[in-house]
């Protein structure tokens, strides 16, 4: 779905009559009565200068999709106000430490205010375009849920491009319209960012870097170094599935598939997931650490855990759910769905005494309906030191899980 | 080195075939199987399907599978004795004795 | 159909066959010697993707302590030697050559690295599902050199042979077959002749005798009094393999059994086999940490050098190859090999991993001399990765 017209065809000066040919609109042109930005169909290396042509790129096509307070004056910084006086309106934050909030808009690291979340990703799928998603979904979604994890209330996101000359304005358009509804979907806002264009051969298509902010609450703190021996292990979903729809698209491996990929935000269903627990427990420390399973999938994210637990997880392959299609692709290429990557997945190690409250609190939101419990942490002190992941199959043997190398590639053997 | 799968026939198109694996859906050839039709399924290999699947086979194969487990259930009740098939010579390897041991 | 083949693999079905082998192994070492600790049965699994099954199913931890199950030589990957490998990587590094190749190879180390870091290197290597697509890939692309890298056995060889048949219907002067192709049987064999074994039974590749026909391996029973069984790839197929061999240990008649009827034939595919009897013939073959071993790789026939990508490219090949090995089908370590690895042993069920002088020390999964650590499946890599289960 391409928007062709923008609402606000005064400020952004552009009025577009077919995808591939447009004219300036002569109120931008600030010399005279001349076209200024000739407006072609494929970012081009020109567009990277800096000045003018950089100029008229970012305002017409990608600040004009992504537009609210904060970013419009598309100035070096944005000027950000915290919501830590009062607090966002989540109920959660009222009542524990009222004192604190004065006390946190200080820049010392204190732990018993709130505290910034800040992450950062760069992401380079390719194809840009995917059963399921795209590269712009992609970019906001995941740092979403990096922040997420951390417990955070992800607010602001920053939008980095590097532009392969040739990237076709539609494709760029499409991508940013994405960033634009899953900024949306997640309640965050884009608001500042930065696009280069570099010659062709030196991108593939399209680059994009996100840098996020959010707020944890004070007393939430989420580490692998609370897990402990009987936690269960859960999951919101079905794993492989972004893994598999990515491989489907790709160049010279194309096949068609059900599969589609999970890429979505997680913020409103972790944050419904917290509440819930804070309201039946007086806290959220029943849930020891989040995760979202991205590159490397389910498996390489538990042996995280469990090494960083220094505790086995074993988790049930029977418990594990896969989407119609994803065993069978897999099958047909010889790769595991426990090692292909998840875009929309969070796994949540959690206080056994509360793991039915947290599965029925993620299935009340449509983002994990399928939430269930996958295994459990099977013992603290290991001789030895680290923790291990272990597979019980579902004839009931037991596998060991270890660290991925390298991406998974389809095989002969 | 035998990464083979089996999948549905959905249409045949001369040397080719699209076929169906659990809804995923890809061309591959069929040039070295015998006449196939819809329906088959076919064993897949590195995009070229390498024999047609055996129903009757198949069929077999379960019935000796609900045999077994037949067999070993009643076992387990303590209705049969535990060897069925009686032990008769044993033809084994002696293992080898200690100073033959390599290494 | 699927609903059956959905029946047939079944976790019941695999604890009945799991309970049958636990009763059948008490008969069989009904009566030790006292004091004479019993040895573990050895059976081997000739196929890479039958270690990767046995593993990935949980059967390897299952049947640990019952059975002692020795992965073989079958493994694309495990068995390509340093020289060949190197070759391949020369290839890539070629000028106006892109190198088509199963993901398997990548991975793989040589002397000088891997495939995989050829292309971070800048050269231009392209993982292909299918031989077929390597053909399109010269079809795309007229200006450029395509390279097919032909590694596997016997159920990868027809599809190789029929993107050589497309190539020469498209008279294609771009796409080129490196051929690697080995041939099981003959390894398993020299094997077996090259000194002791201590192996009880085969568990043999059920997708290769689906090309080859049943009595591909029946040399086992026939010529060597070894049980053997052609076996399928569900938990269940290879549980019905293993029963049917302590069924012939049992009875005291070794015999070619076939378990996997539902795929593979008497006669195996007779197109298959004449398309590859068209395009190649047999020849020797290097084989990592055994050596050269006579007949047991594939070469183009001379009306087919044109795709031979060695002759293509003016490639220099391994001169061994060339030679003959007089009389014994002994296997002959080539100079690259390590003379302290042990797959030999190994693989032959007379040595265990840790037995090996380099285990763990100089030959590690990182840095892999022989082929039971190149693989993640291998005996050593098995043994090193998945030591202790809970």
């Amino acid at each position: 779905m391409d928007t062709f017209l923008d609402s606000d065809t005064e400020r952004q000066g552009f009025m577009m009559a077919r995808e591939d040919q447009y004219r300036v609109n002569e109120k931008t042109n600030e010399e005279g009565s001349e076209p200024l930005y000739e407006a072609r169909p494929k970012v081009e290396l020109a567009h990277g200068d800096g000045g003018k042509l950089t100029h008229e790129l970012v305002r017409g096509e990608i600040a004009s999709r992504l537009s609210n307070p904060a970013l419009d004056p598309l100035t070096d910084s944005a000027a950000l106000p915290l919501p830590l006086n009062p607090l966002p309106p989540l109920s959660h934050f009222t009542g524990n430490t009222p004192g604190d909030t004065g006390a946190s808009t200080s820049a010392s690291a204190s732990t018993t205010g709130p505290r910034l979340a800040l992450t950062t990703d760069s992401y380079v799928v390719n194809p840009i375009f995917f059963p399921g998603g795209d590269i712009g979904r992609l970019a906001v979604a995941g740092t979403v849920n990096d922040l997420a994890v951390a417990g955070a209330r992800p607010l602001y996101l920053t939008l980095g491009l590097i532009i392969e000359a040739g990237l076709s304005l539609n494709e760029l358009r499409r991508v940013i319209d994405s960033v634009a509804a899953t900024a949306a979907q997640a309640g965050v806002e884009i608001v500042t960012g930065d696009t280069k264009v570099v010659e062709r051969g030196k991108g593939d298509k399209l680059y994009v870097n996100t840098a996020g902010v959010g707020l944890i609450p004070t007393g939430r703190e989420f580490a692998a170094r609370a897990v402990r021996a009987g936690d269960k292990v859960i999951i919101n979903g079905a794993v492989g599935s972004h893994g598999v729809a990515v491989l489907s698209s790709r160049q010279g491996l194309e096949f068609s598939t059900p599969v589609v990929s999970d890429c979505a935000p997680l913020s409103g269903l972790i944050e419904e997931c917290l509440t819930v627990v804070a309201a039946v427990t007086g806290g959220t420390s029943a849930i020891r650490v989040m995760r979202d399973p991205t590159r490397g999938g389910l498996a390489t994210t538990l042996v995280e855990i469990s090494s960083a637990a220094a505790a086995d997880i074993i988790i049930d392959e029977t418990a594990i759910l896969l989407e119609p299609g994803v065993q069978g692709a897999c099958d047909m290429l010889g790769l595991d769905p426990l090692y292909l990557a998840n875009e929309g997945k969070v796994i949540m190690v959690v206080d056994p005494a509360h793991a039915e409250t947290v599965v029925t609190a993620l299935t009340k939101h449509p983002l994990g309906r399928d939430a269930v419990i996958i295994g459990e942490v099977s013992g603290r002190e290991r001789e030895g030191g680290s923790g291990r992941l272990f597979l019980r199959t579902k004839i009931g043997g037991t596998r060991p899980l270890t660290m991925l190398t390298g991406e998974p590639l389809p095989r002969i053997c | 080195m035998c990464l083979a799968v089996p999948v549905r026939v959905v249409q045949v198109d001369g040397d080719m075939a699209t076929v169906d694996l659990q809804g995923n859906r890809k061309q591959v050839s069929i040039a070295l199987v015998s006449e196939t039709k819809a329906g088959d399924y076919l064993l897949l290999h590195a995009g070229v399907a390498l024999q047609v699947l055996d129903e009757e086979e198949a069929l077999e194969t379960l019935k000796l599978l609900e045999e077994l487990a037949e067999a070993q259930r009643q076992i387990d009740d303590g209705e049969e004795e535990a060897d069925p098939q009686g032990v008769g010579r044993l033809r084994r390897r002696p293992p080898p004795a200690p100073d033959e041991e390599r290494r | 159909m699927q609903n059956l083949l959905n029946k047939l693999d079944q976790p019941e079905h695999a604890r009945a066959l799991l309970d049958r082998i636990d009763g059948l192994l008490a008969k069989i070492n009904k009566e030790p010697a006292p004091g004479v600790p019993q040895p573990l049965l050895k059976f081997m699994e000739v196929c890479g993707t039958h270690t990767m099954a046995i593993s990935r199913t949980g059967l390897r931890g299952l049947l640990a302590g019952k059975i002692d199950l020795l992965s073989g030589p079958g493994c694309p990957v495990c068995v390509t030697s340093d020289p060949d490998i190197d070759l391949m990587i020369g290839i890539a590094g070629k000028e106006g050559v892109i190198t088509a190749t199963f993901g398997d190879m990548m991975r793989v180390p040589g002397s000088r690295g891997s495939l995989n870091q050829a292309q971070s290197g800048g050269a231009d290597v392209r993982v292909v599902y299918s031989p077929l697509d390597a053909v399109a890939l010269a079809q795309e692309n007229s200006d450029r050199q395509v390279v097919f890298l032909g590694v596997g056995f016997e159920t990868t060889t027809p599809t190789v042979a029929l993107a050589l048949k497309h190539a020469e219907a498209l008279d294609l002067d771009n796409f080129s077959v490196f051929v690697n192709h080995k041939l099981t049987p003959p390894a398993v064999k020299a094997l077996i002749q090259s000194g002791d074994v201590d192996i009880d039974g085969f568990i043999c590749p059920g997708h290769v005798s689906a090309v080859l026909g049943a009595r591909g391996f029946a040399f086992l029973p026939e010529e060597f009094m070894l049980p053997a069984v052609v076996a399928g790839f569900a938990a269940v197929d290879i549980l019905l393999g293993i029963v049917s061999l302590l069924e012939q240990l049992a009875s005291g008649k070794p015999l070619m059994d076939n378990k996997y009827k539902r795929v593979v034939r008497p006669q195996g595919n007779t197109a298959a086999q004449r398309l590859v009897d068209t395009y190649f013939r047999v020849a020797p073959a290097q084989w990592r940490g055994l050596g050269v071993i006579p007949g047991s790789g594939l070469e183009l026939r001379d009306a087919y050098q044109r795709f031979d990508a060695s002759d293509r490219l003016q490639l220099d090949c391994n001169p061994d190859l060339g030679r003959e090995t007089k009389g014994s089908a002994k296997l002959e370590k080539p100079d690259d090999t390590s003379p302290d690895c042990s797959c030999g042993e190994i693989l032959r069920g007379m040595a265990k991993p840790h037995q090996c002088r380099l285990f763990g020390t100089a030959c590690t999964p990182e840095r892999p001399i022989g082929p039971c650590m190149v693989s993640s499946e291998g005996a050593c890599a098995a043994h090193y990765l998945y030591g202790h289960l809970p």
